[in-house]
């Protein structure tokens, strides 16, 4: 009997991990494919089933003649993303920490509400934004720039910094601040020089989030952006409407997605550590 | 000294607020005037454009379509990212490994995936239907027909975020006490009635936790949908925000789509609100 659960349970995780597998493999073996292999309909396998060409991969480094431009896409979505996320982990982890250490009282609204309205800040659909951040930006001058859409990218990325961050300092005990503090440290001096320390691996997980949700934006990129600063995701939506070849497609997927997915096989450890169980009681 | 409280909670406070509470005053007053591609400015033309918004059945229809989509998903989500976390939480082998492998997809760029889907579903190039063939199970008009393309978007869908789901599931787990493990051992208990009656119960506030996180995310749903189906055939996959975009940044009827997101926004609010108070009931230990 329990041999018999004990095959069903791998069987499961086998299903599940070739069904997530599947498109990054189909994706990678397109990428390899020219015109005859994608016409003659659905194959897998180089060599047995069509005959590999590197034509997909070199389409994205030949400069100009073939009209996809991958490495200024690169580049500006890293520019944008770090930068918010750095802003945004900054101001979010403070946020936090004053959250969770002192009282703040104006009127009716406490700790809860503040809290609350950082983190409720994820409900706000994309849509019902975007065309008011298109008008303020145009005032600004930001349209079609990075720092306007480092400016958006705070917004959305402050909310699960300040969410992932509450939850951490929770968990540190409130001894550490008073150990410091008695040794002369102001409130400010003792976040700096223990708590902020000792806080790296709650920091690794506000990151990661910050990077997952800023280098996946498509929307805000595609509302607030037209011609001179183009992120990587609407740069292959762009491709794919116009009549890209799949295999050059697939390619610039794959490169696309490549730099999260390694993060996630670095941070792992941080991630499944039960990290955000207390966040979301 | 305790001045020094302000310089924590203010920056952040302070950019949150800039950043979207004049963009949602902004909207609001919007709302109100006839502003769209020919008449740029702001007038006041006063609800009018709510009353339009009560009679647009393609709005509806897009918010019922969006409804079915996201409870759809999020239960087959949770079904899966629960039965995974699991099956993985206890020594098993390669169980890092596995672990890692099932957040891959929520790492991935939405967009960028459902292109790579796209080529997929393709009807005669693409994989899903060679594969149903291979196993005589015939074809499928994936993006061709309404039921279809509704089912491709929400396979992506559940591809995409069972990972978040398997996160947030996993986490409790492993921060659940042992205790009441123990005395489940002690009473005999198998596996099924312990979960039933020990891990599902402990694990209720993270359940609804999860629930609503995912419900919140997946109630904007729409990068998906453009990729994919553009919203088609016909309006069959055209979700809420899918509409509203179409309204408000390709007609350019600024002042209407901003009536139709305030409207959206309400009904997500109250909704989202009535469903986190009824799953509460249902699984939480009543108090007192």
């Amino acid at each position: 009997m329990r041999t018999f659960y004990l095959a069903i349970k791998y069987l499961a995780l086998l299903l599940w991990s070739s069904f997530i597998v599947f498109p990054f493999l189909w994706a990678l073996s397109t990428s390899f494919k020219d015109a005859n292999a994608i016409t003659s309909g659905a194959t897998y396998i180089p060599w047995l089933q069509f005959e590999p060409s590197t034509q997909g991969w070199a389409s994205l480094f030949s400069d100009g003649s073939t009209g996809i431009n991958i490495v200024d896409p690169y580049i500006n979505s890293a520019i944008v993303t770090i930068s918010a996320s750095l802003i945004a982990i900054t101001l979010g982890t403070l946020a936090a920490y004053g959250l969770s250490r002192f009282e703040f009282r104006a009127g009716f609204i406490k700790n809860n509400d503040i809290t609350f309205f950082f983190i409720s800040q994820r409900i706000m659909p994309p849509i019902v934004l975007a065309i008011p951040f298109f008008l303020m930006l145009k005032t600004l001058g930001l349209l079609d720039t990075v720092y306007g859409l480092i400016l958006v990218y705070v917004a959305l990325l402050l909310p699960i910094a300040v969410w992932v961050m509450i939850d951490f300092f929770g968990n540190i005990p409130r001894e550490l601040d008073e150990l410091a503090m008695i040794d002369g440290c102001r409130p400010i001096g003792a976040f700096f020089r223990v708590i902020l320390p000792n806080s790296i691996p709650g920091l690794v997980v506000a990151g990661m989030f910050c990077l997952i949700f800023g280098w996946n934006d498509f929307f805000f990129a595609f509302t607030l952006t037209f011609t001179k600063v183009q992120l990587l995701p609407v740069a292959i939506v762009s491709l794919n409407s116009s009549v890209t070849p799949w295999w050059s497609l697939s390619a610039f997927a794959l490169i696309s997605v490549a730099p999260l997915v390694l993060i996630a096989f670095l941070v792992e450890n941080f991630l499944s550590k039960g990290s955000l169980a207390g966040a979301i009681r | 000294m305790y001045r020094d409280k302000y310089f924590f909670l203010l920056p952040g406070l302070v950019v949150l607020i800039a950043i979207i509470i004049f963009p949602l005053l902004f909207t609001i007053r919007v709302s109100f005037s006839s502003w769209d591609v020919f008449q740029p400015g702001l007038d006041y033309i006063g609800g009018r454009n709510f009353a339009r918004v009560f009679e647009d059945t393609r709005f509806w229809e897009s918010l019922l379509r969006l409804s079915v989509l996201s409870v759809s998903s999020v239960l087959l989500q949770y079904v899966i990212g629960f039965a995974l976390a699991l099956a993985v939480w206890r020594e098993i082998r390669f169980r890092r490994f596995f672990r890692v492998l099932f957040l891959v997809p929520m790492m991935t760029t939405p967009v960028v995936m459902s292109v790579i889907w796209r080529t997929i579903f393709h009807e005669s190039l693409g994989p899903a239907n060679d594969i149903l063939q291979a196993i005589g199970l015939g074809t499928v008009p994936w993006l061709s027909t309404g039921t279809a393309a509704f089912i491709s978007v929400l396979i992506v869908e559940v591809w995409q975020w069972t990972p978040f789901m398997f996160l947030l599931l996993l986490a409790g787990l492993v921060s659940l006490p042992r205790e009441p493990y123990l005395a489940a051992a002690i009473d005999g208990a198998g596996p099924i009635r312990t979960f039933l009656q020990v891990t599902f119960p402990l694990m209720a506030p993270i359940t609804i936790g999860a629930i609503i996180i995912r419900l919140i995310e997946a109630s904007k749903i729409m990068e998906t949908v453009y990729v994919m189906t553009s919203g088609g055939p016909g309006t069959a996959t055209e979700t809420s925000s899918y509409y509203i975009y179409i309204r408000g940044l390709r007609d350019f009827q600024i002042g209407y789509s901003a009536a139709l997101s305030l409207t959206y926004l309400v009904i997500m609010i109250v909704s989202l609100t009535i469903i986190a108070k009824v799953l509460a009931r249902m699984l939480l230990p009543r108090e007192g």
